[in-house]
């Protein structure tokens, strides 16, 4: 072994990004290029009536214009929902929507030539709000066969064991309405795409996608060509945070120009595009019923959510049954029903963002328990422990749980920031004497959360019985290792983990290791970066592609030393025998002996998650091979004045199983919060009747570096066995806790609950006033809308979930 | 990424010169200094201009001299003037303005002068040419209606300027050189309330020179509320000048918004009730009051209009807390 799993290592690919040697997608350039630009629809929901080309055509520059007729199939990220157009051919849906493109000798002629394309329309209602669109008087964003009922677009309702008894034996029940406010993800990187055709048919794209498997898909069969003639690369990629996982249009449209001109084509996208391409945060308004006992032991869970979509599908079906899946998977619950619904409106689509359709119901349900821990007098952080998930279980809804450190999680919280200790009392008083002039207007509050996610989605997004990741470990006769993944590096640092398995498991030094991702022509599928899957499933092919190829270099070594392979192990360059050191090889002269015998070195690896889905349909979304957990205490401080929050620590303890690189999760936990602190505080993506207000860095608040609290981060590395050397997800569990957190150390601090984000400070002001007013001291929302949920399709628990006890009659 | 429109550069040496060719080009010409704020709306095409006089190679362009007051040259750098010894010494609100507007780098480049002269901001207006066309354009660049206020004849955009309130309240006056001579006016009579003419100076008129009478006592604070630490324009801003007696009483008292209408609005009423009185906590709430009620902030920057009102009276009275404290 030489040590390098677990050890705090530089990212392979870190020096260049930091001299500026990466190429991102709008870096490349290829002779011949064209620029192109898309026309987007100035109406949130209108019929196209015609559209003229031919003056935007003879512009002089103007090499190509095409329209939604040139390429109208029908595509989307899931299979349930081919509803997306590359340009719009019949109707446009919200303002933004790709209506037309041109490619031109600049960027500064084919955004001239947009204006001179003429587009007729005619206008429809818009359905802007989630209250339009159950509104059945209001025009259909989308044809029948795209939607469960008129612009409702999914209807889901699952019941778990008997949810009546369970309210029947509970002392106390809580009810609620609660809102989590839409964000997008803001990388850094806008989308952008180069497309090149070559004279013999074969199609390249390069493209910031963090799925380059399920672009190639879409681009076969919006393109008409064999995939086997279309290569997708991903380019370095700018930060991804799930707004690069959907097939995009500007892709399409940039391989349909280069196809129509025979010249290379890329599309940037301004930052506005980016803001309306979206696929982010879904806004998600909830209801949530909890029974429990005196001692506050869950005794049945209700959860209702209502998803507003967005125009398209995009992933918002396995968006929908998130938000119920995962609640089940923290603490025990026996008896659990979930309705969810998401609808259709005139808005850019909503999709995939850091932590899928978790966050929404993580910030209502630990709200929720606060509420609940207060009413019984109970702390809340022991409250919450008495009642967490065992090891080696199943949930009432079917999920695995295989480890779970969440226990250790809130201790390690608790103890370091002195939540409901003596000792947070005179951290108050040095916090408070901090802070010159209005002392007494400042308040200091602790919160706690939890949170758990899933390491990687049980099933693929297409169904089939292949690995969903795959890897081929190439070795060099010069002692190079080249490994061969499809998996795509978004900044979390999946590429690097390759090459540090591959030297771990050969004893090598990591730099002897090269990394080739993400090209659909030169690696084996990956299903892309998503649902926190990387890390698991490459690693685990790692293994496997690994694993015979060092059986045999060791066999060869053994008959050279003349021990037996058993006694020899991969260490520090070398292949040494454990019994006698004097006997051992060089790497390298072990790699020479082993090609000699057995011919060119190269191994596959493939990995499948274990087939786990409950018996009933929808069971798909939220089976994983493990859970990560976490725990986080916010400290806050409160001007009861001016409203304004800081959040000034975080205390964040993370079970991502066995940290591979300490020094990259923390630097995933660090990344979740600063994410989390900005969803609870600021971000929002608000619209004026269908039209984005605030599509720029400037008017879309997020933190700035002044506005990030200090974080502390607790690594607890329990050893999963799904794991590879027993790890599991980082990259968007650690978000989760985040903003109830700060909602509930906002209670701790005022006294006032703010049941929706972003906690503005006009809307603690308001809440202040409620509670001066002696009404409620609460914001957020008042009810929930009379929506036709279907009945629920009820499933029996397995056998080892947690079981309702009936005390009661 | 966008791009800018195409367009003539001159770079004159001298301020004369930069007139004489403004003069020259007339309506299709702008003055650009430090470029921070006319950059990116030239990029989202509310300025097409053909001609840009850049001013950062005059002669004497940049400078903070002293004489009966100050003399701080339009070209000097926001980060040149927050870091200047006698502003931070003599006038604090002035240094903290400067350093509070937008981020590090864009105060690496822009100017006093700029900051003073910094177009007017609303929501409806600060978009892409793409997002204005949607919206079917306002009437400060392409339309005919207010978007904020329709039944309005005049547009509402918000003055957004960090170091205008200060300058006003510390009674400083602005040199303008144009075609016809030049002539010094009031750092008030800068500014007009009107979103589109947001400017008491003809376009051809160049500012040049910022004049601030000796501090002579005066005590200033800048408060600035904005939701982020750092990059954002002010939804409110405030600045406070006081000049105490030796017996406590206020001799000289004047207190400007920003960020709550087309011009920074000084707060007359208040002012009228803290000359010859001593701070006290009726007094400052009373002043505060007043400079709440004209306070007209509309739907048209970030947050909501009626919490913008209600942290004005805060704003104030902290203002002045502060400066009972100093």
């Amino acid at each position: 072994m030489s040590n390098v799993i677990g050890t705090p290592l530089a990212k392979i690919d870190s020096w260049d990004k930091v001299i500026g040697a990466a190429k991102y997608a709008d870096d490349m350039n290829l002779p011949r290029m064209l620029h192109a630009r898309i026309l987007r629809s100035t109406m949130p929901h209108a019929r196209i009536k015609s559209i003229d080309t031919l003056d935007a055509e003879e512009l002089p520059g103007v090499v190509a214009v095409i329209t939604g007729r040139d390429v109208p199939i029908e595509y989307g990220i899931l299979p349930s929902s081919q509803d997306e157009q590359a340009l719009c051919v019949d109707k446009v849906r919200f303002v933004g929507d790709a209506v037309a493109a041109v490619a031109a000798l600049d960027v500064e002629t084919a955004e001239r030539a947009l204006q001179l394309i003429h587009v007729e329309y005619e206008p429809l209602t818009p359905v802007v709000t989630m209250n339009e669109a159950l509104d059945e008087t209001r025009d259909a964003i989308h044809s029948g066969e795209h939607a469960d009922h008129h612009n409702i677009h999914k209807m889901v309702a699952l019941e778990f064991g008997d949810l009546d008894a369970g309210f029947a034996e509970a002392d106390y029940i809580l009810e609620e309405n609660y809102f989590y406010q839409g964000n997008t993800h803001l990388a850094l990187e806008n989308h952008s795409a180069l497309a090149s055709f070559s004279p013999d048919g074969h199609l390249t794209l390069w493209s910031s996608t963090q799925t380059p498997h399920y672009v190639h898909r879409a681009l076969a069969k919006t393109l008409e060509l064999p995939a086997s003639r279309i290569r997708v690369v991903a380019a370095a990629i700018g930060g991804g945070f799930g707004g690069k996982t959907d097939p995009f249009s500007h892709e399409i449209v940039a391989c349909k120009l280069t196809m129509l001109t025979g010249r290379p084509v890329k599309i940037t996208l301004t930052r506005q595009e980016v803001f309306y391409c979206h696929r982010g945060r879904h806004p998600v308004l909830m209801w949530v019923k909890m029974g429990v006992r005196n001692d506050g032991e869950p005794t049945a869970l209700h959860f209702r959510t209502m998803l507003d979509g967005g125009a398209y599908g995009s992933y918002g079906v396995a968006s929908t049954y998130y938000t119920g899946a995962l609640q089940t998977v923290t603490y025990k619950i026996p008896a659990y029903k979930f309705e969810g619904m998401r609808v259709f409106t005139n808005k850019p689509p909503c999709g995939p963002k850091r932590g899928h359709g978790t966050p929404q119901p993580r910030f209502a349900l630990e709200i929720h328990l606060d509420k609940i821990a207060r009413h019984l007098g109970l702390d809340p952080a022991e409250y919450r422990k008495q009642f967490i998930v065992d090891d080696k279980t199943k949930t009432v809804n079917h999920l695995t749980i295989t480890t779970c450190g969440l226990r250790e999680c809130i201790d390690r919280v608790v103890e370091a920031s002195g939540y409901g200790s003596e000792k947070r009392e005179t951290r108050n008083e040095s916090q408070e004497s901090k802070i010159e002039n209005q002392k007494s207007k400042i308040k200091i509050g602790f919160g706690l959360a939890c949170g758990s996610y899933l390491s990687g989605a049980g099933l693929p997004i297409y169904w089939n019985q292949m690995p969903h990741s795959g890897v081929i470990v190439k070795v060099d006769r010069g002692g190079g290792v080249a490994v061969f993944c499809g998996s795509t590096d978004i900044g979390q640092g999946s590429t690097s983990l390759l090459a540090y398995i591959a030297a771990e498991e050969f004893g090598i030094d990591v730099r002897d290791v090269r990394v080739i991702t993400a090209d659909t022509d030169l690696t084996p599928v990956d299903l892309g970066s998503y649902s926190s899957r990387v890390t698991v499933m490459t690693g685990n092919a790692c293994i496997q592609a690994v694993r015979p190829l060092k059986q045999k270099i060791l066999d060869a070594a053994a008959e050279k030393l003349l021990v037996p392979a058993e006694s020899l192990s991969f260490r520090d360059g070398e292949i040494i025998c454990e019994d006698d050191d004097a006997r051992r090889l060089k790497w390298t002269d072990a790699v020479v002996l082993t090609e000699a015998k057995h011919g060119t070195l190269s191994g596959t690896g493939s990995y499948k998650p274990p087939k786990r889905a409950g018996p009933y349909k929808g069971s798909g979304v939220g089976v994983s091979p493990s859970y990560s957990y976490a725990a986080c205490v916010a400290q806050v401080s409160v001007d009861i004045e001016t409203g304004q929050v800081r959040v000034e620590k975080i205390w964040l303890a993370h079970d991502g199983g066995r940290a591979l690189n300490p020094l990259l999760v923390e630097g995933q936990v660090e990344g979740s919060v600063y994410m989390g602190v900005g969803e609870a505080l600021m971000e929002e993506m608000t619209y004026r009747g269908g039209l984005h207000k605030a599509p720029s860095l400037l008017d879309y608040k997020s933190l700035t570096m002044n506005d990030m609290p200090r974080v502390e981060t607790f690594l607890v590395e329990t050893n999963d066995p799904e794991g590879p050397f027993g790890a599991k997800e980082a990259g968007q569990g650690p978000l989760l806790p985040v903003p109830p957190a700060i909602a509930n150390a906002i209670y701790d601090a005022i006294g006032v609950r703010i049941d929706e984000t972003p906690i503005t400070p006009d809307k603690i002001l308001k809440a202040l006033e409620e509670k001066e007013k002696g009404r409620t001291a609460r914001f957020g929302p008042k009810n929930f809308p009379n929506a036709p949920y279907p009945e629920p399709l009820h499933v029996e628990p397995p056998e080892d979930a947690p079981r309702l006890e009936r005390k009661k009659g | 990424m966008l791009h800018l429109p195409p367009f003539e550069y001159f770079a004159p040496c001298s301020i004369a010169d930069a007139v004489n060719l403004f003069a020259q080009y007339g309506d299709d010409a702008i003055f650009v200094a430090g470029g921070t704020d006319l950059y990116p709306n030239m990029k989202r095409r509310q300025f097409t201009p053909k001609v840009l006089i850049g001013l950062n190679g005059i002669d004497g362009w940049r400078g903070i001299s002293n004489g009966n007051g100050v003399t701080i040259r339009a070209g000097t750098t926001l980060n040149r003037l927050s870091d200047h010894p006698t502003i931070r010494q003599n006038y604090p609100a002035l240094a903290t303005a400067a350093n509070l507007v937008s981020t590090p780098q864009l105060r690496a480049m822009g100017t006093l002068g700029g900051n003073l002269c910094l177009d007017t901001r609303c929501n409806y207006y600060n978009q892409e040419f793409s997002w204005r066309q949607a919206l079917g354009f306002c009437m400060k660049k392409d339309g005919e209606i207010c978007m904020v206020a329709p039944g309005s004849p005049r547009c509402w955009a918000v003055s957004s300027t960090d170091c205008a309130p200060v300058v006003i309240a510390l009674d400083g006056r602005v040199r303008l050189v144009g075609p016809r001579g030049e002539r010094v006016i009031a750092a008030g009579d800068l500014y007009r309330d009107d979103g589109i003419a947001y400017l008491g100076k003809t376009r051809d008129e160049l500012l040049t020179e910022i004049l601030l009478p000796p501090p002579d006592g005066t005590k200033s604070i800048y408060l600035k509320l904005r939701r982020r630490d750092s990059f954002d324009f002010p939804i409110l801003g405030v600045a406070a000048a006081l000049r105490f007696a030796s017996n406590g009483e206020i001799e000289n008292a004047r207190i400007v918004l920003g960020g709550v209408g087309s011009r920074p609005l000084e707060c007359v009423e208040s002012a009228r009730l803290l000359m010859g009185q001593k701070l006290s906590r009726e007094l400052i709430d009373a002043a505060a009051d007043a400079a709440w009620k004209p306070a007209r902030p509309l739907d048209n920057t970030d947050s909501t209009h009626s919490y913008r009102k209600k942290m004005t009276r805060v704003y104030v009275a902290r203002a002045l807390e502060a400066l009972s404290e100093k």
